[in-house]
């Protein structure tokens, strides 16, 4: 498959800005991934025409607007089966799917999955907030249990979904989370994101600061984030805390945070192994957070495997070599024909 | 051996019903075909149940696949069938009422145990009890005379039983001399990895064909001599696959890849596999998750720069309003297949309808115009599956293709068309970059530049939100909004420039208008023909175009006293001529899962000059 690289041009931040203004209200998470995507974009080696951005509805879904790719701001929750057909059709294209927590979720859900275990050639931005933002402040499937809302005043009685696990659940091949105010993070994930061949699935915690504030303060407030998440990395012990002082082991099959010293070093700690094809550990680093154990982001699961786009147009060249290329004349005389005089 | 008569008759038409497991979709399927290629020109009507095995012998299980074939030219299956071949007493219940006074009636007796008897309800055996006294019965062991043909054959009883659909089918072939070398070409292809069945299927041919030959049983054997239909070459078509060939046709045509995606559903399955199996001709398929996840992904493949398009039935189509109004608002071209059938909700998956007109027309949020266009006949389906690609990509709209089940499952001699003699698809893909805005709009007719991600210079954003005319950018604007709230309607009310003008069939003014549109051409063309056969003041025409309607509609519908509208719904589109044109029309409605027969249309003509 052709990833054609146009090196003529070097393409600057400024060139996927679009001449539209951005209407998120002031404060929101969404400016921070919008700037770190225009500033990953340019450096991907990759002609501007040949991104396209879909997104499906809520305030992350505006995205697309202020690109200046091609974009596809569609409908609610569909963006996952939107974008498959976007990529199917040309697979030269670099296809992102812009979402949030209630459409990739709730409603989308199910695309979502499927785009996933299919391994689409997408690469997927779920914005998480908790909350919903367009519809002004009910409760999302991401909401912690007892979230008062505007359509919960007793408290929401649904428990909440973990994106990563249905991520790692739907067998993405790519998994990862970053957050909004951490910009170098984010600018990390999203450059590995947009280099990763294959279904490509990022969770984003992102701030609204007018419905649900603070939704993820307690554990990336600056002062304390180093003792609250954990910074998951290939090939590394998996260790934090402000000092390096604290790690996490497998006791039994369950994960448990030890305090390194005392004789417990870091050759003790679990050692994090991302292309590992069993996500068993992803996923019980996925389930994580706080205040039981550190909140994890990074790369949680990053394997390769054939695309559906590669299979799709594998097949085609597959029948093309067995049956040659179609020939219409051949189509309409297949069967039993008759000649009447 | 005794001579018997041979009798020339112009048409036939035999029923076979049996068991969903006893083959008879196969046997009608062979029946058909072999009459095709013999010459007489054939149509074909498919009955079949919505479970894929209901207990054997049970009423729900029985189904059926009846022929019509002729030395004339023929439209529809057949009103009654002249032969009933029932291969057990549920399909004889089930299908007795239908046939002819007199009709030849051929039971397999060994089928008529009295738990088979008892299954579908009969209280004693109607073989016995001078209840068919109306028919030439023929009551012969099908089972039992198959078992002995079949003796030296090394298979199991089960297997041996289940080829007793070809000793039926072998003794129709004698019945109305018919070769049997095109389905022992199609044993032999077909069980080339098994050897034995494919013997066993020969002989149970052959010892049906030769137990009408040697018996005494019929004194008469028929022939329908060859059909005198346009000289050319000529295959079978059922109509999905017609529709499928269609789509692939206006893919090659236009030189723009097909992209089909859908989510199972009858009767629009076969499109979907008729298609997966045509990849060499760089198209796509899909299958799914849902029927939003198609129509999307449809949507997303216009947008790339394919041919996108989906396929479903009536309760799919519910599914996948939003996306066609998002199609609507980006204006892409998706063509939208609907293959009818009958019922709101599951209703009846395997029986058709025509009741999806108005939904069509009008099931969708705000005002939001779209094509219909709906073929007529199995073959139709073929020109009408081009058609809807030729207009969504000149409009720049999606399109609702509106098939039927008895459409998609029947069948007709299709002749076969020369590549050549097919129109070219114009498609302009917008590269220059120099003036470029995704709203501009061409004079003629109103349609919107297609600017595919890829190209360069022609970066842009659409979405399901009001676009400014022109720009495309997000607008709230009220006085954008109706403007273009009016645009979209009249883009799709130019198309009637750029479609055929209605033909009137039979005199150009008259007593009555019958007016029909898709699948019910035939029986209503059938009805009128005989009518004015009689010299009565008839005329008819049949629209394959429903939005926007031909320009000479109107003008023909005021030079006719009275307009009946025959249609398999409760009249939507007597409704929607009544609304748009001001005229009274008689809606002539029947709504019962089945085509109509030539001569309830008749009926309902005779009563309407009468009255």
């Amino acid at each position: 498959m052709s990833t054609a690289i146009d090196s003529t041009a070097k393409l600057t931040r400024k060139d996927f800005e679009s001449d539209q203004e951005v209407r998120w209200c002031p404060g929101c998470g969404d400016y921070s991934i919008l700037a770190q995507t225009q500033k990953v974009l340019p450096d991907l080696g990759v002609p501007r025409e040949k991104f396209v951005m879909v997104s499906g509805i809520g305030c992350s879904s505006r995205f697309p607007y202020y690109v200046n790719t091609y974009g596809l701001h569609s409908i609610h929750g569909r963006a996952p089966a939107v974008a498959s057909g976007v990529k199917l059709s040309n697979p030269d294209l670099f296809v992102w799917v812009i979402t949030g927590d209630g459409d990739g979720l709730s409603i989308g859900g199910n695309h979502l999955v499927h785009c996933m275990r299919r391994n689409v050639d997408l690469k997927i931005i779920l914005f998480n907030n908790k909350i919903y933002g367009l519809t002004k402040g009910q409760y999302s499937p991401t909401s912690e249990l007892g979230k008062k809302t505007k359509s919960t005043p007793m408290g929401s009685i649904d428990y909440p979904i973990n994106p990563i696990h249905l991520a790692l659940a739907a067998e993405a091949t790519f998994v990862a989370r970053s957050l909004d105010v951490d910009t170098k993070h984010l600018v990390e994930i999203l450059q590995r994101v947009a280099k990763h061949k294959g279904a490509a699935f990022v969770e984003v915690f992102q701030n609204c600061n007018i419905f649900n504030d603070g939704a993820f303060r307690n554990f990336t407030d600056r002062e304390i984030r180093d003792d609250r998440m954990i910074a998951i990395q290939h090939g590394k012990p998996l260790i934090f805390g402000k000092d390096h002082d604290k790690g996490l082991v497998l006791k039994g099959i369950k994960l448990e945070v030890v305090k390194l010293g005392n004789g417990v070093s870091e050759f003790d700690l679990l050692v994090y192994d991302e292309e590992d094809p069993d996500p068993t550990l992803a996923y019980l680093l996925s389930g994580m957070s706080y205040p039981d154990f550190p909140v994890p982001v990074g790369v949680f699961r990053n394997i390769r495997k054939p695309t559906y786009d590669e299979m799709m147009l594998g097949q085609v060249e597959k029948s093309i070599n067995l049956y040659g290329k179609g020939d219409l004349e051949k189509l309409f005389n297949a069967g039993d024909t008759w000649v009447v005089e | 051996m005794p001579v018997k008569d041979r009798k020339d008759v112009q048409t036939v038409t035999i029923r076979f019903a049996g068991d969903s497991g006893d083959g008879m979709q196969l046997t009608g399927t062979q029946f058909t075909n072999t009459s095709a290629v013999f010459g007489n020109d054939i149509s074909t009507l498919p009955d079949f149940p919505a479970e894929i095995r209901a207990p054997a012998g049970s009423l729900p299980g029985v189904s059926g696949f009846q022929v019509n074939f002729s030395s004339r030219d023929i439209k529809t299956p057949g009103d009654e069938p002249n032969v009933l071949v029932a291969m057990n007493p549920a399909a004889l219940k089930v299908n007795v009422a239908d046939l002819e006074s007199g009709g030849i009636l051929i039971v397999n007796s060994d089928a008529f145990t009295e738990g088979n008897l008892k299954k579908a309800g009969y209280a004693k055996n109607p073989l016995e009890d001078g209840s068919l006294s109306g028919y030439r019965l023929f009551s012969l062991p099908i089972t039992s005379l198959n078992a002995n043909a079949l003796a030296e054959c090394k298979l199991t009883k089960k297997d041996v039983d289940r080829c007793k659909n070809f000793f039926a089918l072998g003794l129709m072939y004698w019945l109305y001399d018919r070769p049997m070398k095109q389905t022992l070409d199609w044993i032999d292809a077909k069980f080339k990895k098994n050897l034995e069945v494919a013997k066993a299927n020969t002989l149970a041919l052959k010892a049906g064909y030769y137990y009408g030959e040697t018996t005494e049983m019929f004194t008469t054997h028929y022939q329908v001599p060859k059909a005198s239909l346009t000289p050319g070459k000529y295959r079978n078509i059922m109509g999905n696959e017609a529709t499928a060939i269609g789509f692939v046709t206006a893919s090659a045509l236009a030189n723009v890849p097909l992209f089909y995606a859908s989510y199972p559903i009858t009767p629009a399955s076969d499109i979907l596999h008729e298609l997966s199996r045509h990849q060499n001709f760089g198209v796509k398929t899909m299958q799914c998750e849902d029927e939003i996840a198609a129509i999307s992904a449809a949507i997303g493949a216009s947008f790339a720069g394919n041919l996108g398009l989906t396929g479903t039935s009536g309760p799919g189509i519910c599914l996948k309003s939003e996306g066609i109004n998002l199609a609507v608002m980006t204006e892409l071209p998706v063509v939208i297949v609907d293959v009818q059938r009958g019922g709101p909700s599951t209703g009846l998956p395997t029986k058709t309808e025509q009741a999806d007109l108005l939904q069509a027309m009008f099931g969708r949020n705000s005002e939001s115009p779209v094509a219909i266009i709906a073929p007529a006949t199995p073959g139709d389906c073929f020109y009408m599956a081009i058609e809807a690609w030729r207009i969504a990509i000149k409009y720049m709209t999606p399109v609702l293709y509106l098939s039927d089940g008895y459409l998609a499952n029947g069948s007709e001699p299709w002749k076969i068309p020369k590549v050549e003699d097919l129109p070219k698809i114009e498609v302009r893909f917008r590269t220059e970059a120099e003036g470029y805005f995704p709203y501009l709009r061409d004079e003629a007719t109103l349609s919107r530049p297609w600017a595919i991600p890829g190209t360069p210079g022609l970066e842009h954003r659409i979405g399901g939100l009001e676009k400014q005319n022109i720009t495309g950018n997000v607008s709230y604007d009220p006085d954008n909004h109706m403007r273009m709230v009016e645009l979209r309607a009249e883009k799709i009310a130019r198309i009637a420039n750029d479609i055929p003008d209605l033909q009137v069939f039979g005199e150009p003014e008259g007593e009555v208008l019958v007016v029909g549109w898709g699948g019910t051409f035939g029986a209503i063309n059938a009805a009128v023909e005989e009518v004015q056969a009689r010299n009565l003041p008839v005329s008819s025409i049949h629209l394959r175009y429903l939005n926007p309607f031909p320009k000479n509609l109107p003008d023909i519908l005021g030079r006719f006293e009275k307009i009946l509208v025959p249609e398999l719904n409760l009249g939507q589109l007597s409704w929607l001529l009544r609304a748009k044109f001001l005229v009274p029309t008689i809606p002539f409605s029947k709504v019962k899962g089945k085509p109509f027969k030539i001569s309830e249309i008749v009926d309902k003509i005779e009563e309407v000059l009468e009255s």
